[in-house]
């Protein structure tokens, strides 16, 4: 599988995304600086790690998502190449209109850093088959801003076509997102957004592998 | 030079945990009565010319492009 990292500065995941699609694919990514406007040829995935990028100045994700790379992602994103965003990356994809929506500030107000039970309430999608129809994960989550928000058609939209992937299950909901919603896919179903973090549950050595699947997926698909 | 204020709200409707706690700690304050504290974020923006119509027409698109999010924000423009 080839991959591909955009790293954006104030970004800090970026290191784990690395390690994590280096060892499930056995193939080190590419990294997308930036200010890059062309992407390599035959990328199979682009990922946006977490972060906070430029400081989450304005709002979380708003500054990268007008970076000249995010253009090349989304032009990639619309000739079909999967895209994966995980936290700040989820913001980032909302921002540059890849993803319907908005991340709010949680509704605690606190930062939560924390593991939280994930139902994979799709796992017909191409970032979802090694999955079990509404299997529960165990997943980690660390951001402040995670409170997604979409207007009541939007969530209509999201939920009736099957695009909430992901829902915070078992109570575990950390920010108050609306429907439980921890990460959806775009109407083509190859950009995917998340707020927790798959890339640092895929070993023994991190307690557990329970995001390596979605990692899997995107690889099966590619192969 | 032209100098242009934006206003940014969120929207009715839109959560505002924020707005909520500073409500809150108004009331902690000893100010009684105080309901539909909403937060939002002003800029002054100063632009080169003298068109002031362009400039208008450039700072909406600022704002549409880049400093609120429309799908959870409103904004106003006021010029001097």
């Amino acid at each position: 599988m080839k991959s591909a990292v955009v790293l954006v500065p104030g970004l800090n995941r970026d290191r784990d995304m690395i390690a994590a699609l280096t060892k499930v694919s056995g193939q080190a990514p590419a990294t997308l600086w930036q200010t890059e406007t062309t992407l390599p040829e035959g990328l199979d995935l682009i990922v946006i790690p977490g972060g906070f990028s430029f400081g989450d100045y304005l709002r979380c994700g708003a500054i990268a998502a007008r970076m000249p790379v995010m253009r090349a992602v989304a032009d990639a994103a619309k000739r079909g190449v999967t895209v994966l965003g995980v936290c700040n990356g989820f913001q980032i994809l909302v921002e540059a209109g890849m993803l319907p929506g908005a991340l709010m500030r949680n509704t605690s107000l606190k930062f939560v850093c924390r593991e939280v039970k994930l139902q994979v309430t799709n796992a017909n999608t191409a970032f979802t088959r090694q999955y079990q129809p509404n299997q529960i994960i165990r997943c980690p989550v660390a951001h402040h801003d995670g409170n997604y928000f979409a207007e009541p058609e939007e969530l209509e939209r999201l939920e009736g076509e099957g695009r909430v992937v992901f829902r915070y299950a078992e109570n575990t909901n950390p920010n108050g997102s609306i429907n439980d919603i921890a990460g959806i896919m775009n109407a083509s179903g190859n950009v995917l957004g998340l707020m927790p973090h798959p890339e640092n549950l895929i070993e023994s050595a991190h307690g557990g592998d329970d995001g390596r699947g979605i990692f899997e997926s995107v690889l099966a698909k590619a192969a | 030079m032209i100098k242009a204020r934006v206003t940014v709200t969120l929207k009715n409707g839109v959560l505002d945990p924020q707005g909520k706690a500073i409500e809150g700690a108004l009331g902690t304050l000893g100010f009684e009565g105080v309901s539909g504290v909403r937060q939002g974020k002003v800029f002054d923006v100063e632009i080169n010319g003298t068109d002031k119509a362009k400039a208008e027409a450039d700072i909406k698109q600022m704002c549409e492009r880049l400093l609120a999010n429309t799908v959870i924000e409103n904004y106003s423009i006021s010029m001097d």
